[in-house]
């Protein structure tokens, strides 16, 4: 529960982070909100020397209307999306969700960058902006790209961001008039998802993510191919884990992830199209 | 004895804010690792990685190179440390057996967690580094994680003892010789259940922490513990290190509870005191959470096989009882008894024909040890007998409720002298399940539940009962010997009015979250007439209070509180001899009350007890022979237990799809005789049903078949928060206790003993249409759901429909 020992410098702008992490190498790592670094830290499961503080980059916090979509800076607090007017009127899926990650502690300190760039399976945002479609920016030492979340999520842990790229911002499309529905299964209030469902439906199109059913967070795409050809939503539902390849826990047996999966997206899509 | 408290109490039974809290919330309360020890020495304690090892050596040079390491020590280089090995109190048959024990392992190691080496350093951070330098070469052993496998001594873990079964011990009441063999054979009805308690952590939010200063020059040492139970500790250290008690105090400072896991004397407490003395400095050491759910003892960990028999009208006619239990690696303070202190209440509180046969076999595992948790012994008896009522009811088809009303111990009944011999000193059933009902909309519910829990139905309503006793203020000390408990169960308490009319209680009750010192100042302000704020306690150091036997079972106050209602009388007693003679009154003439001394029938010749007080400090003028100053002392041995009681009802709604428990409902109505202070009695059911509520829902120590421990972090040990549990309906009905002046029982303990049978009970009755018969604790989803699962593959291959 005591970390091993590291140096600490506190970036001043996302340039500076970018240097920084470019100066010190391999070892160091940004930290954000700390709440995932840090726990892993004080397990010394993660051992970095130094640590690039990007949690006084004002600049990188904030939620705007950008036309098509809405761009959330990535330093941006879960408390912030979800309490978004913004938000609440054009993505209130991607508000609740967040309004359901941890504890009050850890939503006014976790960022949504940050959960993002550590791509937990378990997480809720990482998977719930996945079945929205977003696109993550990064910003490197040669300068920024757009990721598809698609593409973004690689393995456990494992993202397209490069060890000195900084995610920016994430550009989530506007989905006002969608029905939507986060489901979170979990035993008690703050924990992770043992499953969870980030679903939406609009005019024959929908997304479904899930949480926790895999080494990365999933898209659950046959869900959504069913629907489209014409399913049931009762049919749709019993291809929810397609896609899934879900781990054994002390919570639940992959076979008992399969069959919640399968539930509470049925429930998510009844939901959303209610 | 008779009833002492005056018709209209003033302070007694009042609502009121616990004086304890300021100090408590605004962080200005100490608790031993915030005091400030100059020069002290940090312990490390570097544990076993294996559930069992032999230790081939070990070597601990690299970590003395490293900076800030004083000493480092292996267990077979402390051993001239220790003149006797780490105690057990309770050898609870003449044979039992008990390995010998010691504050760290010399030859081998029987859980991870045991420790086997340890590092002085001037920090925290470079004691625990330097672990990491101590070079250990184990040969790993194979674990003995299930108590079956134990029983086999198929791997015997320890050595010396030649076997893993510890002791076996057996109760057997009956009226006539083969008494329950006939009860069985003529039975109307029987039930046969087996019930697991799993091992639980109890997790108090302060993990210990122990500091040991010396005085290395005048030879007293002095030790700061979080514990529950400083005065045993002070004599047990001086035991087993070999330090003469007069030289040896303990103190605990604020404790953030202890739920029966701080009732303890740990390698930690025997490790800094043992090298402070050594090394002639203050030595300390604080607990890590991850530390402390391997280090600090578990509770439950039981396997019942309970049976009942009845008659044709579901009236009991006997039980038996078959318990193993897991001791754990080794027998810590109390280990082998706790399993003797439920064997009482297996007959819960219905009437019983004296026939009854209970026995316990308790086997070694390469696990952490268990001992005392928050009930100890009594929430798995009363789980038993709770859960296996409903099986009965629904054997017989009758509602459990009225089951139970129809077993009963009926009121006039009182006192009842059981079928194990022991005396139930009052009690009132009915009132407290009635009581209940009506909270709960009992008969609502199942009027509700019949047109819910239909066939098809996902979301089924259940809706469970459990009526308890509780044998608690442990204990009268007659009893404790008959149970070859090594020690006695009295209780200690001086009351001192001071020159200024402020009194100062010394209790040897050790408080740690339970509120004593509003409680005992409010017994003083309606004992005294004084303002429950000019009263001060004192507690928990053994240089202020000498004598005590501290705090768990639910004694401190129907013990040590009405020890201190005792000493108010024969301070009151002097005092009224005072006033008497500067009144120039017989002293039986004169009344007390409101803290005044008059004389019957002339009012205006009075004396406040402030001036009582004074006249008593100055000694000027005293009756000829009377002592100056008023103080008194008593020291109470209780005649009997309390006898504590209630009926819970949950009321639980069940996802058949998901497994997922939802509590829509808790009703608990507790009978613990008459309250001090109602706010701390809510205060104690809300945390002991919520405990009680986490056994049966959340909590589990999880261990794979190598011992390795799963739920180390309170990531996976799941504690419930407030989010996570529901709102809790109280109600209390009143039945004085006869056997104590307050007429007063103990409430600590109460609600985790009605918990976990009235959600198990309700869960299962919702499910009940399904097939289902029983689900194991702790009913997670995936539990319940594999329980569904089972239950319904199981009748559809027996073409069953239900
Ligand atoms: C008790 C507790 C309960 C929790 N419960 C939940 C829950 O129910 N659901 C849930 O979704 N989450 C939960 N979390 C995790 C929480 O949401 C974290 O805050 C979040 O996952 C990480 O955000 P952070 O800002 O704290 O990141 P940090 O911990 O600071 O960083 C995490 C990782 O991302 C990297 N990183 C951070 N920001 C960036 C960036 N902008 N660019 C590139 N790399 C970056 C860091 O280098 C690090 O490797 C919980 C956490 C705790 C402590």
């Amino acid at each position: 529960m005591i970390p091993a020992a590291f140096d600490y410098v506190r970036a001043g702008s996302a340039e500076e982070a970018i240097s920084l992490i470019g100066e010190y190498g391999e070892d160091a790592k940004f930290i954000a909100g700390g709440h995932s670094l840090l726990p892993l830290m004080k397990l010394r499961l993660a051992q970095p020397t130094v640590l690039v503080d990007i949690g006084r980059i004002s600049d990188l916090s904030y939620i705007r209307d950008a036309g098509d979509h809405i761009a959330i800076g990535a330093m941006t607090r879960h408390m912030d999306v979800e309490t978004s007017p913004v938000l609440a009127e054009h993505a209130p899926l991607l508000a609740h969700a967040a309004s359901h990650v941890g504890d009050p502690q850890v939503r006014h300190r976790g960022t949504i960058g940050g959960s993002i760039a550590h791509s937990d399976s378990a997480s809720d945002l990482p998977a719930t902006t996945l079945a929205m479609g977003a696109t993550y920016v990064a910003q490197g030492p040669g300068g920024t790209r757009e990721i598809a979340a698609a593409d973004f999520f690689q393995g456990f842990l494992q993202t397209a961001l490069a060890p000195d790229e900084l995610l920016t911002e994430i550009r989530v499309p506007k989905m006002g008039g969608a029905g939507w529905s986060f489901q979170k299964f979990n035993r008690r209030a703050q924990d992770w998802a043992i499953v969870g469902v980030a679903a939406w439906r609009r005019n024959g199109e929908s997304g479904v993510g899930l949480v926790n059913m895999g080494s990365t967070p999933i898209l659950a795409t046959s869900v959504s191919a069913a629907l489209s050809s014409g399913a049931s939503i009762a049919e749709a539902a019993e291809l929810a884990a397609a896609e899934a390849d879900p781990q054994n826990d002390l919570n639940a047996s992959p076979e008992y992830r399969v069959h919640l999966a399968k539930v509470l997206v049925r429930r998510a899509l009844e939901q959303a199209s209610a | 004895m008779t009833m002492t408290e005056p018709a209209a109490s003033t302070v007694l039974g009042k609502r009121r804010l616990r004086k304890e809290d300021p100090a408590l919330l605004t962080g200005e309360a100490k608790f031993t690792s915030d005091l400030n020890i100059p020069g002290a020495l940090h312990l490390a304690v570097l544990r076993s990685p294996y559930a069992h090892a032999r230790i081939r050596s070990v070597d601990v040079s690299a970590a003395l190179q490293l900076p800030g390491v004083v000493a480092a020590y292996s267990g077979a280089d402390l051993a001239p440390l220790w003149a006797g090995p780490m105690p057990c109190a309770w050898p609870v048959t003449a044979d039992m057996k008990n390995p010998t024990h010691h504050p760290l392992a010399v030859s081998k190691a029987a859980y991870v967690g045991d420790g086997v080496a340890c590092v002085l350093a001037t920090s925290d951070a470079a004691a625990r580094d330097a672990l990491e330098a101590i070079e250990v070469d184990y040969e790993p052993l194979p674990a003995v994680v299930d108590l079956e496998d134990a029983l086999s001594d198929r791997v015997v873990i320890h050595d010396e003892l030649g076997t893993n079964r510890s002791y076996t011990w057996e109760l057997k009441c009956e009226g006539a010789d083969g008494q329950v063999e006939r009860a069985f054979a003529d039975a109307a009805y029987t039930v046969s259940e087996h019930y697991v308690h799993q091992r639980l952590i109890p997790m108090a939010m302060e993990p210990r922490a122990v500091a040991a200063v010396p005085q290395p020059f005048g030879g007293d040492i002095t030790l700061y513990s979080s514990t529950q139970v400083p005065h045993i500790l002070k004599v047990m250290t001086a035991l087993t290190l070999g330090i003469p008690e007069h030289q040896m105090r303990v103190v605990a400072p604020a404790v953030g509870g202890g739920f029966g896991a701080k009732l303890n004397v740990y390698a930690e407490e025997l490790l800094c005191t043992a090298l402070a003395r050594k090394h002639k400095v203050p030595v300390r050491w604080t607990e890590e959470r991850t530390e402390n759910t391997q280090a600090t003892i578990h509770g439950r960990a039981q396997r019942q096989h309970i049976e009942l028999a009845a008659d044709a009208d579901g009236k009991l006619t006997a039980v038996r009882v078959r318990l193993l239990a897991d001791m754990g690696a080794y027998l810590q303070l109390v280990t082998p008894g706790i399993p003797l202190l439920g064997a009482f209440l297996y007959g819960g509180v219905y009437d019983l024909p004296v026939a009854y046969d209970f026995s316990c076999t308790s086997v070694f595992t390469t696990l952490t040890p268990t001992d005392a948790y928050r009930g100890a012994g009594r929430p798995e008896a009363t789980y038993a007998i709770e859960r296996a009522m409903d099986a009965l009811a629904d054997q017989i088809g009758i509602d459990p409720l009225e089951l139970r009303r129809r077993n009963f111990i009926k009121k006039d009944q009182f006192p009842y002298t059981a079928m194990t011999g022991l005396v139930y000193d009052s009690g009132d059933h009915d009132a407290a399940a009635t009581m209940a009902a009506e909270l709960a909309d009992y008969d609502g519910l199942r009027a509700r539940q019949a047109t819910q829990n239909v066939d098809g139905a996902t979301k089924r309503l259940g809706i469970g009962v459990c009526s308890y006793f509780e044998m608690c203020g442990l204990a009268p000390s007659r009893v404790l010997a008959s149970l070859n408990y090594s020690a006695g169960g009295w209780e200690a308490a001086t009351v001192r009015v001071l020159p200024t009319n402020k009194i100062q209680v010394v209790t040897g009750t050790a408080p740690h979250g339970q509120g004593h010192e509003t409680a005992w100042s409010m017994i003083v302000a309606e004992k005294m007439g004084v303002d429950p704020d000019d009263v001060d306690v004192l507690h928990s150091d053994t240089a202020i209070a000498p004598l005590g036997l501290d705090t768990y079972g639910s004694r401190s106050l129907p013990v040590g509180g009405v020890a201190i209602a005792m000493a108010c009388d024969k301070v009151i007693d002097k005092a009224k001899k005072i006033a008497a003679h500067q009144l120039e009154a017989n002293e039986d003439d004169l009344e007390f009350a409101g803290g005044t001394f008059s004389v019957k029938g002339t009012p205006d010749r009075s004396m406040p007890l402030a001036a009582v007080a004074f006249e008593a400090f100055t000694a000027h003028n005293l009756p000829d022979g009377l002592e100056p100053n008023l103080e008194a002392q008593v020291t109470y041995d209780p005649p009997n237990f309390s006898w504590p009681f209630g009926t819970h009802i949950c009321v639980v709604e069940v996802d058949t799809e998901t497994g997922d428990v939802d509590v829509l409902k808790y009703v608990a109505v507790d009978d613990c005789g008459n309250q001090v202070n109602p706010l701390i009695v809510e205060g104690q059911v809300h945390g002991g049903v919520i405990q009680g509520l986490a056994q049966a829902l959340f909590e589990e120590a999880v261990f794979d078949e190598d011992g390795n421990p799963k739920t180390s972090t309170l990531a996976e040990y799941l504690v419930p928060a407030a989010s996570d549990v529901p709102p809790i309906t109280l109600g209390h009905t009143i039945t004085p206790s006869p056997t104590n002046p307050l007429g007063v029982k103990g409430i600590g303990e109460a609600g985790t003993i009605g918990a976990a049978p009235a959600v198990i009970n309700a869960i299962v009755d919702a499910l009940s249409g399904l097939g289902v018969t029983d689900v194991p604790m702790p009913a997670s989803p995936h539990t319940v759901w594999k329980t569904i699962h089972a239950a319904q593959s199981a009748s559809s291959a027996q073409g069953v429909s239900k």
